[in-house]
């Protein structure tokens, strides 16, 4: 597998990593980083030429303090930029410039360090790495014969380049790792996990999302397409049927036929309902859970305190919520009452199921809790479940709706 | 019988030439067929039919529209008789439709129903002649629903019930059975007694009495 950072490709065979553009894309990530610098060696040199006295020279250093802070964004911004030279992962985007904001600080304080500290560990290592093997290689060009380090002796100068040109390849390990680490860095001050794993979740809510949405177009087209035309169907046969006398041979056969488009229809109809419910789309969370509560073979309560419209995905997980909730209660439980409670507050739909069953639900043992569990993860709400063996069972589902 | 000047209101063309042809066969005729709300509620009013059929869902929004027309119209036209289709037992909507008005004639039935011809079109004009029908399904949920009272009624009393709920006469409820009248009127009695209901002699009134009671 191609490597993707200049960390991993450090890991690589050496005729690899020589052939591959790494070393040469962190040796210019390394360089790129000697630009920030230019202002701490412009003080220095200010400072040498001014020579300013002990209070000159304090406000020159508070000010120049403060411009790095001040380019701090920008030197992060150049930062991000050149960490594509040597980590090809996509970045998360970039948290907004705002004073309150803690990616703000962190790009401010890793600026100072890039520009005060880090440029000259960079020139560091990459100078300790290249001098060896090019002191070796310039050996024909040193000084020899008496009074020189090198005896007058081709041969042992020849071999002395010729080992310089094999460890060169070897320089490409200190500087590609070494260029690793600092983008690793770079990435973990720049791109914090913790914005990583927003994105996570972000593409998590845009899947559950993206499943609602495709479920509607499947309940949509269904009814639409197949379920209009068995019904029309129907009324053909029915027609047909009238026109044929009772005692006909086929009277019985177009019976069969009605009777089995009415089981299609009727199969068809759970499995939209089990799609996505119309009433859920057309009238609102309160609606549909009335409408569960209602094929409920256990009689349920309710207590709705729900006004207006939720959003779509939070209407869509707390009904399914409440349907497999209800359909647990009616199968396993053994209850003889349900209690369906649903209210909002701080900014969240809060749902709570009860019922004076049997209890000890294990969401371990089935996939519809489980389920329920990542359906409600997935719009970044939690569920949570007391169902001690001998009952009663609670189960409560907290779903995040700003409206 | 009578012939029934109608207004339906389906989106689907297969579906509504079907019915067409369906209560032409009965010797009703369609006065105006539209494919969506805003039609039926423009059309109501020009031809003043004897009764609208009307699909839930229609455009623009597929979403409830026909049933919000049908409220509409129940609201201008308190007297005008309506048959509701839909594709699901919702009770919401069977509730929204029976609390519109108890004035008129009131159906609301699974759209399957309508493969039984000659039983779609007694409910039909039963709905015209002013009686609430409501399907067996939503009828089944809320006896499956109100299980309190409820199961002190024999069998044969649910039957009985379902069937006084979807509107039907002691007549028919009798020729369905192959009972006499004098049983169903005994089992209606027994029935009404039971869930603590005033007698009633009108079918329209006894339908919604049960209907109000089941619902809770």
């Amino acid at each position: 597998m191609t490597p993707r950072t200049a960390l991993s490709a450090a890991a690589t065979p050496p005729w690899r990593l020589a052939r591959s553009s790494w070393p040469w894309r962190s040796l210019l990530y390394l360089a790129a980083g000697l630009v920030p610098a230019g202002l701490p060696l412009a003080l220095l040199a200010g400072i040498e030429l001014l020579r300013p006295g002990r209070t000159a020279l304090i406000l020159l250093l508070v000010a120049a303090l403060l411009i790095v802070v001040a380019a701090g964004p920008l030197i992060a911004g150049f930062d991000r930029r050149k960490l594509r030279l040597v980590d090809t992962r996509p970045l998360p985007p970039r948290p907004p410039l705002r004073l309150g904001e803690a990616g703000t600080w962190r790009e401010i304080g890793y600026a100072v360090l890039s520009a005060c500290v880090a440029w000259w560990l960079d020139l560091a290592v990459v100078l300790l790495s290249l001098l060896p093997p090019l002191m070796l290689m310039s050996a024909p060009l040193q000084p020899s014969g008496p009074g020189a380090e090198l005896p007058a002796d081709a041969w042992f100068t020849a071999l002395l380049c010729a080992a310089g040109f094999v460890l060169l390849p070897f320089a490409a390990y200190p500087i590609t790792a070494w260029a690793g680490a600092r983008a690793a860095v770079a990435r973990a001050v720049l791109a914090s996990a913790d914005t990583d794993l927003v994105e996570v979740l972000r593409s998590r809510q845009r899947l559950a999302a993206g499943f609602d949405d495709e479920r509607r177009r499947i309940e949509r087209d269904l009814h639409d397409g197949a379920q209009q035309r068995l019904v029309a169907l129907s009324v053909t046969l029915g027609l047909a049927r009238l026109r044929v006398a009772d005692d006909h041979t086929v009277a019985p056969l177009l019976d069969d036929a009605r009777q089995q488009t009415a089981a299609a229809l009727a199969e068809l109809r759970e499995l939209i309902r089990g799609v996505h419910p119309q009433v859920l789309s057309d009238r609102g969370l309160a609606a549909a859970i009335r409408d569960i509560a209602g094929r409920s073979p256990v009689p349920v309560d309710l207590d709705l305190r729900l006004d207006g419209r939720l959003p779509a995905p939070v209407e869509a997980t707390a009904y399914f919520a409440v349907n497999e909730a209800l359909a647990n209660l009616a199968r396993h439980s053994s209850a003889t009452g349900g209690r369906v409670r649903a209210w909002t507050q701080d900014r969240q739909l809060v749902l709570e199921v009860h019922d004076d069953g049997a209890g000890g639900a294990d969401p371990a043992r089935g996939t519809g809790l489980t389920g329920l569990a990542d359906r409600t993860a997935a719009v970044g709400g939690r569920l949570l479940l007391a169902s001690p063996p001998g009952g009663p069972t609670l189960l409560r589902v907290e779903l995040p709706c700003d409206r | 019988m009578r012939s029934l000047r109608v207004v339906l209101a389906e989106d689907s063309v297969l579906l509504r030439e079907g019915l067409t042809s369906l209560l032409r066969h009965f010797g009703h005729e369609v006065v105006a067929a539209v494919g969506d709300a805003d039609a039926l509620r423009e059309q109501v009013p020009l031809v003043r039919p004897d009764i609208v059929v009307t699909d839930v869902r229609m455009p623009p929004g597929f979403s409830d529209e026909g049933l919000r027309a049908a409220l509409a119209l129940r609201a201008e036209l308190p007297h005008l008789p309506i048959l509701v289709l839909s594709q699901y037992v919702e009770q919401t909507y069977a509730a929204e439709l029976i609390d519109a008005g108890r004035s008129a004639g009131t159906g609301y039935l699974l759209k399957d129903r309508v493969g039984e011809v000659a039983e779609f079109v007694d409910g039909l004009v039963r709905v015209a002649d002013g009686h609430t029908v409501i399907d067996p399904e939503v009828v089944r949920q809320l006896l499956d629903r109100r299980r309190d009272p409820l199961h002190r009624l024999t069998p044969r009393e649910r039957e009985v019930l379902g069937l006084v709920a979807e509107g039907r006469s002691n007549a028919a409820i009798a020729r369905r059975l192959v009972v006499t009248e004098a049983a169903v009127a005994k089992h209606i009695a027994g029935i009404l007694a039971k869930l603590d209901l005033p007698p009633d002699a009108d079918d329209h009134r006894r339908v919604l009495a049960v209907l109000a009671y089941l619902r809770g």
